[in-house]
């Protein structure tokens, strides 16, 4: 069964953090939250594997 | 003391004093049917066609008035059509494919239902109920002149129902007084609100949705709106949080309004308030009258069980779904389907009673698909938290850009029939190449039949109300007859199959197959090739007998 990636897996990961937030400068609240929920689609999407969402969405749930 | 609830529409049947009212010993009759609503007049087509006597007992004496369920799904017209009442009800519906969503002021997408070709039935046809509802009841009458002992008797309420070990004894109130009658079996169709669920103080559990839709049918005056699906989700007329507009026959438009939980039901059904939302909505100079209004709230729940010893529910007195994918009085026709020739093996004594617990575990997995689906149409459609809302939006969003998105829209799963995997009836499936959608619990697709001219002569017609044994290019006999039940082959070769239609859907990869088919066409066992003892253990698993 996949499982989800939780190593290190992103080249560059400040790189793209900051481009993650850069996107979300100057938006509102209403329009980050909308913005990260279309995100979080799309990049579902792109995963596909049933399997591996589930694991994400559970591994998610983990806040320390 | 005998108040209609609602206005009739048509008065098929006024009340007539039965000489089992005469009696001074009370009649027993094998089965007898509690509603006459859709369900209730399916299952006396259903028995009748099997010469089993059915009496079905109605408050009303007719057809309720309001259009109520529009939308009938191909498998419901393909069981009516087995009754000998589908024709009609596509000669009078209204056919549609195109369905556009939209989201505030923009069409997000289009799509086209693109029904396969080599179905005797559409898709999906819109219909105003009472019509669905008179066809199968001027079916009834036909098979009653034909000699079928079927009835229907109007304002014959029952008001009290004793269940006894092997029967059940009614009270039942008449316009001329009160008499006793006994069933062996009593099946309930009385509808979601069921006298007889509450009477014999059965469960019924599941989740109330806060929010309420006002329907208002309305006809056109020199309209020019095509037949299509028109879903908006937050439409900026803010005529109401969703709206469907939806087309059925005589120039009737249903639109149905999404208006929230805290509402003046009164207020809502002033038809001055229902034309400014309708003006709101379709702009000021659409000109039309209104046909129709209501105000619904809805829930999905079901019974526990469906079966409690002679007493069977059906249809929405066993569940209640929301109507997002048309799947109330869809499914409520797939229950009798399923229990009619179950009743009639039983009733005949060609098969134990416990072949009836088969319909619970059948009609339960139906129920709950069902439920699941249209529950998943309500939380989308009406979000219960801001997050939920959120991403409802984002989903609506991304399809207007995006395909992948698309999928994710649910403005109501439309019902297609349950296949009933894992049933205690279905043998293990011996054609493992063969297709998926033929597998063992499935219902039949349609295909037109080899030898016939294309366009006519579909294969369904031929299949159902007895056991058949269909078999592609195999050897078997013409017949054979097992336990007193009896099957009949039905012989067709792939070779002559122009369009190639049967092949893909009863062969797959495989060069030939044998399929054991159920009275109401869904499989029982499918193989390669004939095997009679196979066979014959595959016919006594789907009677209950192993």
């Amino acid at each position: 069964m996949s499982t989800v990636t939780l190593t290190p897996n992103i080249a560059g990961g400040d790189d793209f953090y900051e481009e993650l937030l850069n996107a979300h400068e100057g938006l509102s609240k209403e329009d980050s939250d909308s913005y990260n929920a279309r995100l979080i689609l799309i990049l579902a999407n792109h995963i596909g594997d049933r399997a591996v969402l589930s694991d994400a969405i559970t591994a998610a749930k983990r806040k320390g | 003391m005998f108040d209609d609830r609602y206005t009739l529409a048509y008065r098929l049947y006024p009340y007539a004093r039965h000489a089992d009212q005469d009696k001074d010993t009370p009649v027993r009759h094998p089965v007898v049917v509690m509603g006459g609503g859709p369900v209730g007049v399916a299952t006396a087509l259903d028995l009748g066609a099997q010469g089993i006597p059915c009496v079905v007992l109605d408050d009303h004496e007719g057809v309720g008035m309001g259009s109520r369920a529009i939308c009938f799904a191909k498998r419901t017209l393909e069981i009516a059509n087995r009754y000998g009442a589908g024709k009609p009800m596509v000669e009078k519906g209204v056919v549609w494919n195109l369905g556009k969503v939209f989201h505030k002021d923009d069409k997000v997408f289009e799509f086209n239902l693109l029904p396969e070709e080599g179905h005797e039935f559409p898709a999906f046809i819109n219909l105003q109920q009472p019509y669905f509802e008179s066809f199968m009841i001027e079916r009834l009458y036909e098979m009653q002149k034909q000699g079928a002992p079927v009835e229907i008797r109007g304002k014959n309420r029952v008001d009290s129902v004793t269940v006894k070990d092997d029967h059940v004894v009614l009270e039942v109130m008449t316009p001329d007084g009160p008499y006793t009658m006994e069933a062996d079996w009593l099946i309930g169709c009385d509808g979601a609100n069921s006298p007889l669920r509450t009477m014999l103080g059965h469960d019924f559990t599941g989740k109330v949705f806060k929010d309420s839709f006002l329907i208002a049918d309305i006809k056109m005056i020199n309209d020019d709106f095509p037949t299509e699906r028109w879903f908006w989700f937050e439409p900026t007329s803010s005529s109401g949080a969703s709206i469907l507009l939806h087309r059925q026959p005589d120039n009737v438009w249903r639109v149905d309004f999404q208006i929230g939980w805290d509402v003046d039901r009164k207020e809502e059904m002033k038809e001055e308030n229902i034309r400014k939302r309708l003006d709101a909505f379709l702009g000021e100079d659409v000109d039309y009258e209104m046909v129709w209004s209501s105000i619904y709230t809805f829930q999905c729940k079901r019974m526990e069980k469906f079966r409690h010893g002679p007493v069977i529910f059906a249809g929405d007195a066993a569940h209640q779904v929301s109507p997002f994918g048309a799947r109330g009085a869809n499914s409520g026709m797939q229950d009798i389907d399923n229990l009619g020739w179950k009743l009639g093996l039983v009733i005949n004594g060609q098969a134990p009673e416990s072949l009836l617990d088969s319909y619970n575990t059948e009609r339960v997995h139906g129920a709950d698909e069902n439920i699941l689906n249209s529950t998943r149409a309500t939380d989308f459609i009406t979000p219960k938290s801001e997050t939920s809302h959120i991403f409802r939006n984002a989903v609506l969003e991304l399809s207007e850009h995006y395909e992948f998105a698309r999928p994710l829209v649910n403005s109501g799963r439309l019902s297609l029939p349950c296949v009933y995997d894992g049933s205690p009836l279905n043998s293990a499936d011996g054609l493992p190449h063969g297709p998926e959608r033929t597998r063992p619990g499935a219902p039949c697709p349609d295909a037109p039949c080899p030898d016939a001219t294309p366009g006519e002569g579909f294969l369904l017609p031929k299949l159902g109300g007895t056991f058949t044994l269909l078999t592609l290019n195999a050897e078997a006999p013409e017949g054979f007859e097992e336990s007193g039940v009896a099957v009949t082959r039905l012989a067709l070769n792939t070779a002559d199959d122009k369009t190639g239609a049967l092949a893909a859907r009863y062969l797959g990869e495989a060069k030939s197959a044998v399929y054991l088919i159920r009275p109401d066409q869904h499989v029982a066992a499918r193989r390669e090739n004939f095997d009679e003892n196979l066979f014959r253990a595959a016919l006594r698993r789907a009677t209950g007998k192993e």
